[in-house]
C-alpha cells in the first residue's frame, strides 16, 4: 500500500460518507400498511405520514427534482432553489461590498493612525459583538424598506472583521518597509498605495474572508425573519410545511454555496500572497 | 339582446326581478348543468360576463335613446356603451328602492301615472344625475393595478388567497401580487413602510396601529372582515387527561401576536375558569408555522392558533383539538383585511376594486360548496404551502380531533366581511382589561374610524349581497352578556383584570 495520502484520506471521507448514510437510511424504513383505512385513520394521515427525518434517498430524490430545474418561477411565492441562492448572493454581496467600501479606508485610518485608533477604538469595540439580526428591527423602522434592511445587516455584520484586520494588517507593516518609503521621500498617499496597501493586503483579505462567512450565515435568518426571497426564506416556507426533506435540502445547497464563496476569496488572497 | 334586470325602470310592463321564467342569459346559465364544460363556476361567471358585456357594448346605437329617454315598448334596449348600462342600473336600483322593492306597488305607481311623468318626478326628488356622476366616479379608472398584498400563510387569509389564483382580484381589473410574510410584526412594518399596499392582519391590529399601540401611530382602516371562528386551542397529546382548564396551572401556551383575537380569546377562556392568565400560565408569542415544532419539542403545552396548524398537529400526532373557538364565541372575528386610511383616500378606485374583490372571495369563501375547491387552489407551495388534506379538514369542518373521533362542524371556519363596529369595541374592552391600553377610551368612536362598516355596507349591496341593518350588537360569550353600550362597565366586571 503505497498510495499517496490524499488518495488514503479521499477513500476515507466516501466511506465514512457512505457508513453515515447507510446508517440513516437503515434508522427510516417506513412502515408499509397495506390494510383499508377508517376514516379517521385517513384524516389522521394514515400511517406514514409519521413526522420522522426523511432518508436520505427521499433527500436526494427531491435534489434532482430541484436542480432539474432550479430557476422555474410559479409566482411571488414560488420559485426555483437558483432564483433563491440568486437573491441571498445579491444580498451577501451587495452589503459586502459596501462594508470593503467603508470598512477598508477606515482600518487604513485606524491602522496608520495612532490617535484615531485610540478614538475609534471604543465605538468598534461596542459596536462589534452586537447580534446582526438585533439591528433588524430597527433597520426596518428607520430604513422601511425589508430588502434595503436585509442588505444593511449584511453590511453591518461584515465592516468588523475586515475593518480590523485592516487597522491589524496596517499598523503591523514592517517598520523597514515605511522607512525606505521615507527615504525615497513618497508622499503619503504613495506610500498608503505602493508599501502599505500591498504589505497589509493579504491580512486585508483574511478579513474580508470572515466578513462573507459571517455574512452567509446572517443571510439565512434574516431572510427567515423578512421573508420574501431568498434562501432563508425558502428554508422558512419548507418549515411551514414541516417538509424536512426540503429542509435538509436546502441545508446542504447553504453548506455548498458558503463554501464556494469562501474558496473564491481564498483563490483572490492567493493571488495577494508574497514570499519573503 | 336585453336582460330583465337592466330593463326600463319607469315603463309599467317592464319586469326588474329575476324569476323562474327568466330567459336572461344569467339566469339561462345558472339553469344549466354545472359540471358541463369542466370550467370551474368562476370562470364561467366571467365567461358569461364578456359575453353580456359585449353583446351590450357591440349592438348598433338603436333609436337614439339616451339615458333618459324612454321608449315605452320594453325588450328593445340596447346599450350603445357601457357607461349607459350604468346609468341604467342606477336608475333601476333608486326606483326599485324607492318602492322597497315591492315589484307590485312599482308596477302600479307607474301604470297610474305613466313612465313619462314617472321619470321626471324622480328626476326632481331624487339627484340621479349626481348619483351617477359619483358612482362613475368610484368606479372610474384604476389608480393603480399593480398591488402588493401581504399574507401570513394561514386558512384565515382563505379569501385573499384565493381571490388570486380564483381570479377575484383580476374580474375587477387588478393585478395583485399576494406576498407571504413571515409573521404579523413583519406584516405590520412592511404596512407601515408602504411596502404592501394592503395586507392580511388580525382585527386589533388596526384598532391598535391606529391608536400606536405596539407601533407608531398611523391611521389604518379595516373595511373588511376575512374569517369568523376558525382557531382552535390546541394542547399536546400528552395532556389527553387534563381537559379541565383548572388543571393547566404552569402550562405554557403559544398565541401568534400580542394584538391578536387568539391571545384575547384564550386569556378570555382560561380567566373564565378562575386561571389568571398574567400568573397561572404563561403565554408566549410564537409564529404560527412554529407552534407544531415547538409543541413537539415540549416547549409548549398547548396553544391557541390559527389553522391548519391546529389541524396540522392533529395530522402530526402530536397535539388534539381541545376545543373549537367557535365555542368560546360563536361568530367571533378573527382575521382582517386592512390598509392605511392613506392609500384610500389617495387611490378611491383601487380602493374600491380592491374592496370588491375581497367582499366577492369572501363570499364565495363563505359557501360550503366552494369550500372544497378552494382547499385544492390555496394548498399549493405558492399560498399556504400545506398538505391538501389538512387544509380540506379545516375548510369543510370534516375533521379528526385527534381523540379518536371524527367531527362534523360545517362552521368550524366561516367567512363574513361585515365588519361590526360592537365587534371592535369588543376588542378595545378587552385591550382595557389586560392593560395594553390606558387611561379613557373612546371604544365607540375608534371603532367606527378603523371599522368602515359604511364602505362596506355599501360596496356588499352594490354585489348583491344584504349587509346587516345596523353596525351594533350585544353579544353572549361563554354564557356572559356583552352589552356595546357599556364598555367601561363590562371591563370593570371581570373579576381577574390588570385595569
Amino acid at each position: 500500500m503505497h498510495k499517496s495520502l490524499p488518495f488514503r484520506s479521499a477513500l476515507l471521507s466516501l466511506v465514512l460518507l457512505a457508513l453515515f448514510l447507510a446508517f440513516w437510511e437503515g434508522l427510516n424504513i417506513v412502515p408499509r400498511d397495506t390494510a383499508p383505512q377508517s376514516e379517521y385513520e385517513l384524516l389522521m394521515g394514515g400511517a406514514s405520514q409519521e413526522a420522522r427525518v426523511p432518508p436520505p434517498s427521499a433527500v436526494f430524490s427531491l435534489a434532482l427534482a430541484e436542480l432539474g430545474n432550479p430557476f422555474y418561477d410559479a409566482g411571488p411565492n414560488d420559485k426555483g432553489i437558483g432564483i433563491q441562492l440568486g437573491y441571498s448572493i445579491y444580498r451577501v454581496l451587495t452589503g459586502f461590498l459596501l462594508a470593503a467600501l467603508v470598512a477598508i479606508p477606515i482600518g487604513f485610518l485606524v491602522g496608520m493612525s495612532p490617535l484615531m485608533h485610540k478614538a475609534l477604538n471604543p465605538f468598534i469595540q461596542v459596536l462589534r459583538p452586537i447580534s446582526p439580526l438585533a439591528w433588524m428591527p430597527l433597520a426596518l423602522f428607520i430604513i422601511q424598506d425589508s430588502e434595503a434592511s436585509a442588505i444593511f445587516v449584511i453590511f453591518i455584520c461584515s465592516i468588523w472583521p475586515m475593518l480590523t484586520n485592516t487597522a491589524f494588517g496596517v499598523s503591523n507593516v514592517r517598520q523597514d518597509w515605511i522607512n525606505v518609503a521615507r527615504t525615497h521621500e513618497l508622499g503619503p498617499l504613495k506610500t498608503a498605495f505602493q508599501v502599505i496597501l500591498p504589505a497589509a493586503a493579504p491580512t486585508i483579505l483574511t478579513g474580508m474572508r470572515i466578513s462573507v462567512g459571517i455574512a452567509w450565515l446572517v443571510i439565512v435568518a434574516a431572510e427567515m425573519l423578512v421573508g420574501g426571497t431568498g434562501i432563508g426564506y425558502y428554508v422558512w416556507n419548507e418549515w411551514n410545511n414541516l417538509d424536512l426533506a426540503s429542509v435538509i435540502f436546502s441545508i446542504l445547497m447553504i453548506g455548498i454555496v458558503g463554501m464556494l464563496l469562501d474558496m473564491a476569496l481564498g483563490t483572490v488572497s492567493r493571488l495577494v500572497a508574497y514570499e519573503e | 339582446m336585453t336582460y330583465k334586470s337592466l330593463n326600463d325602470p319607469f315603463n309599467p310592463h317592464s319586469n326588474l326581478t329575476h324569476k323562474a321564467s327568466c330567459d336572461c342569459p344569467l339566469c339561462n346559465s345558472a339553469r344549466q348543468d354545472p359540471s358541463r364544460d369542466g370550467l370551474t363556476a368562476g370562470q364561467r361567471q366571467d365567461q358569461l360576463e364578456n359575453a353580456l358585456y359585449e353583446s351590450a357594448t357591440s349592438q348598433p346605437h338603436a333609436s337614439g335613446q339616451g339615458a333618459t329617454v324612454h321608449t315605452p315598448e320594453s325588450g328593445s334596449a340596447a346599450f350603445d356603451s357601457a357607461e349607459e348600462m350604468m346609468d341604467r342600473a342606477i336608475e333601476s336600483a333608486v326606483v326599485r328602492s324607492v318602492f322597497g322593492h315591492n315589484e307590485m306597488s312599482r308596477r302600479a305607481f307607474l301604470g297610474l301615472v305613466g313612465a313619462g311623468t314617472a321619470a321626471a318626478v324622480f328626476g326632481a326628488l331624487f339627484p340621479l344625475a349626481e348619483a351617477k356622476a359619483a358612482l362613475k366616479d368610484s368606479m372610474g379608472k384604476l389608480e393603480k393595478t399593480k398591488l402588493d398584498v401581504g399574507f401570513v400563510p394561514i386558512t384565515c387569509a382563505t379569501p385573499i388567497i384565493m381571490a388570486h389564483p380564483m381570479g377575484f382580484y383580476a374580474k375587477y381589473g387588478l393585478d395583485v401580487n399576494v406576498i407571504k410574510t413571515a409573521g404579523w410584526a413583519v406584516a405590520r412594518d412592511k404596512s407601515l413602510s408602504n411596502e404592501y399596499d394592503a395586507a392580511h392582519m388580525l382585527t386589533p391590529m388596526p384598532l391598535a396601529m391606529s391608536m400606536g399601540a405596539g407601533s407608531t401611530a398611523k391611521p389604518y382602516i379595516m373595511p373588511a372582515v376575512e374569517n369568523i371562528n376558525g382557531q382552535a386551542i390546541v394542547l399536546h397529546v400528552d395532556h389527553k387527561d387534563k381537559r379541565d382548564p383548572k388543571q393547566w396551572k404552569g402550562f405554557k401556551f403559544g398565541v401568534p401576536f400580542e394584538y391578536s383575537m387568539h391571545n384575547f380569546l384564550l386569556r378570555y377562556y382560561v380567566a373564565e375558569h378562575g386561571l389568571d392568565p398574567d400568573k397561572d400560565i404563561q403565554i408566549r408569542v410564537v409564529p404560527p408555522p412554529e407552534m407544531v415544532a415547538n409543541l413537539r419539542a415540549g416547549n409548549l403545552d398547548g396553544y391557541l392558533s390559527p389553522d391548519p396548524f391546529n389541524q396540522r398537529a392533529v395530522w402530526e400526532k402530536v397535539g388534539f383539538i381541545h376545543m373549537l373557538t367557535k365555542d368560546i364565541w360563536e361568530g367571533h372575528p378573527c382575521c382582517a383585511f386592512a390598509c392605511s386610511k392613506e392609500f384610500a383616500v389617495n387611490n378611491p378606485n383601487t380602493y374600491g376594486a380592491l374592496l370588491r374583490s375581497i367582499i366577492d372571495a369572501t363570499h364565495y369563501s363563505a359557501k360550503q360548496e366552494n369550500r372544497s375547491e378552494i382547499a385544492e387552489a390555496i394548498a399549493p407551495k405558492n399560498y399556504l404551502n400545506q398538505p391538501v388534506p389538512v387544509i380540506q379538514q379545516v375548510l369543510t369542518g370534516r375533521y379528526a380531533d385527534g381523540l379518536g373521533g371524527v367531527m362534523d362542524v360545517p362552521n368550524r371556519i366561516d367567512f363574513d366581511p361585515f365588519p361590526w363596529h360592537s365587534m371592535g369595541v369588543w376588542i378595545l374592552t378587552q385591550m382595557k382589561r389586560w392593560g395594553y391600553i390606558k387611561g379613557d377610551v373612546n371604544y365607540r368612536q375608534i371603532a367606527e374610524e378603523v371599522y368602515l362598516a359604511a364602505d362596506t355596507a355599501r360596496i356588499m349591496k352594490e354585489l348583491g349581497y344584504t349587509p346587516p341593518g345596523k353596525t351594533y350588537q350585544n353579544y353572549t360569550i361563554m354564557g356572559k352578556e356583552f352589552d356595546y353600550t357599556k364598555p367601561e362597565e363590562y371591563v370593570q366586571s371581570f373579576k381577574i383584570r390588570r385595569s
